[in-house]
């Protein structure tokens, strides 16, 4: 059951720690995070001015995620009802594969060589542009940040700001080397239009146009989709085919219901009141209208989120609206940036995410980056408590594997050990134990000449550790304040 | 079992009560968000509004102009004059867009009016390639943030907001509002929704480039936000 079959597990390589070390040797990298964590956090400050209005939304916030998850199996069966009534075609994807497999399958039927995409995680996290590529059929990111990550072969290291890791000098030199007629330039708004010059006929010319979703209502049968650039508005309108795929959460109750949602979601990311489009999609074109696609589409994909779920407090990790303000406020996050993660979803988000998407055994050392400091849970917009869920993965993470719990994580016991297992229990006995501990404290004390000086893991960046000549008991003892 | 059969399933089994007091629920937090947005509506007069409106299109780097019913038509040709213009894309069977043709007319000014008659895929690259600048009619907007709502349609596509370089847009000052809320509300959305409605704030833009602000990714690379007010006002 820990087998990892999904292509992404293979291809973490190295391991976590070496990948974090790396990156935390690397200046320049860390300056780009730390200019863009330092940007992106006064900004989302700058849009909350007033605390009671910010924990008023956040209440909402909250308040709509939950309600929507606690009746999810109902209202996606809704959504399915009402967007099939729109005219919208509705299929289910339990695995990464499964839905690989939807969308060839689509662009098969109508001999599709190539899809334009706007941001989508869903799609980085089933690795469709790797999996329609090796099936001939070619895809192209649209969003300036993806389309940049995509042309220098990489993945994004930031849900919101894929392309967060590079200079604009780093960009000048890429597309100078990538696109054709194209001269070496620093200048953003040269590089914007040069972007923009490129992407133009690829819109034209797609067969299909494949999105991300924001929200989704099981009431009217929207598709709400948030973004400044307008690519997400082109794939959604020039191609005649459309193809949204969503994570099976994204689902709420009533459009009204997003109200706030959508006010929290681009004040929390990119700090903005509002992002330059909000595109809601209802149903294919109608007869009589001249643009719009003729098929939409819409892939529900499970993916791990069912483990999630499962668990009554494992399912807040659910209520994300990934806007990315746990990792612009994260001290790990800021230091080592979004690649070191190894995973589609960096960060805090990520840490408690990835493990039901991929197992614990792939993901073992991700809930211990993290120094439980809590700033991802203050800034949640919904009010995930992101570092309960760290420590509740960790608690997995260290579980006998063979003990019977009942909801097992895949990969539960990645990180057991019966040495350690035996250290604990010995250490939980002793203090349940008065004469055991007496005698321990006894030991510890008189005998501290005998403390090894190398004490593994701690005495590799510091002295070693060794117990006082006296005891607390001790010293009260002198004072005549026995215990 | 199919994969939403299994999925269903295993939700069900985790949230058995799912569903069970859904219409109440539902109720309960649509009241608590209108009353959150209530409380922080405050009476305003339409002037106030369209002031709030221009400034917050100014902050996002639109380009508001307020005129009223007779005076906004000869407005808008002096700006696409000025702008270099030669094809503007619009619904020349509206009344706006009747009144714009007119001015046109009257200015004597060398640009051409097309209207959307043929499906985007008959004529995708002179759209893409040759139209200078698109103009539509909002159908409200949200007067702190800057917001257009605008409900494309068969006369009106989506892509006349979309792939001209210049978007005019126009907004009569009485539909301007306070906040989504109240927009959803009065316009009902809960009833139905159109094949596409958009909130347009600004121009197209972004930040992915060492989070400098750069207008034009994709959308278009100016907003001229026409608020039009009564005759007499």
């Amino acid at each position: 059951m820990n087998t990892q079959t999904n292509t992404q597990a293979l291809r973490f390589e190295p391991d976590f720690k070496s990948r974090a070390h790396d990156a935390l040797a690397d200046p320049k990298l860390r300056k780009s995070f730390r200019g863009a964590m330092d940007f992106l956090q006064s900004k989302r400050t700058a849009m909350f001015p007033d605390d009671a209005e910010l924990q008023a939304l956040r209440d909402l916030g909250e308040a709509v995620r939950k309600h929507a998850l606690a009746n999810l199996p109902e209202l996606l069966v809704q959504l399915e009802e009402k967007l099939s009534a729109n005219g919208i075609t509705v299929h289910w994807a339990e695995t990464a594969d499964e839905a690989n497999e939807i969308i060839l399958g689509i662009a098969q039927r109508h001999q599709a060589k190539r899809v334009i995409k706007g941001k989508s995680m869903a799609s980085e996290e089933i690795e469709l542009n790797h999996y329609l590529a090796e099936h001939g059929v070619n895809c192209v990111e649209a969003d300036m940040g993806e389309y940049i990550v995509q042309l220098a072969d990489e993945k994004p290291s930031h849900i919101i700001m894929p392309a967060v890791h590079k200079t604009k000098a780093d960009i000048g030199e890429l597309f100078e080397d990538k696109i054709p007629d194209t001269h070496y330039t620093e200048d953003v708004d040269e590089l914007i239009q040069i972007g923009r010059r490129a992407l133009r006929h690829q819109f034209m010319e797609a067969d299909i146009g494949l999105s991300g979703v924001n929200f989704a209502a099981a009431d009217t049968g929207t598709l709400w989709l948030v973004e400044n650039e307008g690519n997400g508005r082109m794939v959604t309108t020039v191609p005649s085919v459309h193809i949204a795929i969503m994570g099976m959460e994204k689902v709420v109750a009533k459009l009204e219901h997003i109200v706030p949602m959508a006010s929290l979601l681009p004040r929390s990311a990119t700090g903005q009141m509002i992002t330059t489009y909000f595109n809601l999609i209802s149903s294919p074109r109608k007869p009589g209208e001249k643009d719009g696609p003729k098929e939409v589409h819409l892939v529900l994909l499970d993916n791990g989120r069912t483990q999630a779920f499962a668990d009554d407090e494992l399912r807040a990790t659910l209520q994300c609206i990934r806007c990315g303000a746990c990792m612009n406020h994260c001290p790990v996050y800021g230091r080592i940036g979004g690649h070191a993660y190894g995973t589609t979803y960096p960060g805090p988000i990520g840490k408690i995410i990835s493990p039901h998407l991929l197992g614990l055994r792939a993901t073992a050392d991700l809930p211990t980056a993290s120094t439980l400091c809590g700033a991802c849970g203050e800034v949640c917009p919904v009010r995930i408590p992101i570092p309960q869920l760290l420590v509740r993965l960790r608690t997995e993470a260290n579980r006998n594997p063979h003990e019977a719990v009942a909801h097992p994580l895949r990969g539960q016991g990645a990180k057991y050990r019966r040495s350690e297992k035996l250290v604990w229990r010995f250490w939980s006995g002793a203090f349940a134990h008065p004469a055991i501990y007496r005698v321990f404290r006894w030991a510890a004390t008189r005998l501290r000449a005998l403390t090894p000086k190398s004490q593994l893991g701690w005495t590799q960046h510091r002295t070693p550790l060794k117990p006082a000549e006296k005891s607390l008991a001790d010293l009260l003892n002198e004072r005549g304040q026995p215990e | 079992m199919n994969a939403r059969e299994r999925m269903l399933g295993k939700l069900r089994a985790a949230v058995p009560e799912a569903g069970r007091n859904l219409a109440a629920d539902n109720a309960t937090i649509s009241q608590r968000i209108a009353a959150h947005y209530a409380e922080r509506r405050r009476d305003t007069s339409v002037h106030e509004r369209v002031t709030a409106m221009c400034s917050a299109l100014t902050a996002i780097r639109a380009e508001p102009c307020v005129a009223n019913e007779l005076q906004w038509p000869a407005l808008v040709v002096a700006e696409l004059v000025k702008s270099g213009v030669k094809r503007l894309l619009l619904d020349t069977a509206s009344a706006e867009g009747t009144a714009l043709e007119a001015a046109i007319r009257k200015a004597d000014a060398d640009i051409e009016t097309i209207r959307y008659e043929k499906n985007i895929e008959e004529w995708k690259s002179e759209l893409f390639d040759t139209i200078d600048a698109g103009f539509c009619v909002a159908r409200s907007g949200i007067a702190p943030l800057g917001t257009l709502i605008v409900v494309p349609d068969a006369a009106a596509p989506r892509t006349i907001s979309l792939v001209p370089p210049l978007h005019i847009a126009l907004v009569r000052a009485s539909t301007l509002q306070l906040d989504m809320q109240s927009v959803a509300a009065t316009e009902g959305w809960s009833n139905g929704m159109p094949t596409n409605l958009l909130m347009i704030t600004g121009p197209s833009k972004t930040s992915d480039i060492q989070q400098v602000l750069a207008f034009g990714a994709h959308g278009p690379c100016r907003l001229m936000v026409v608020i039009v007010t009564d005759a007499d006002a």
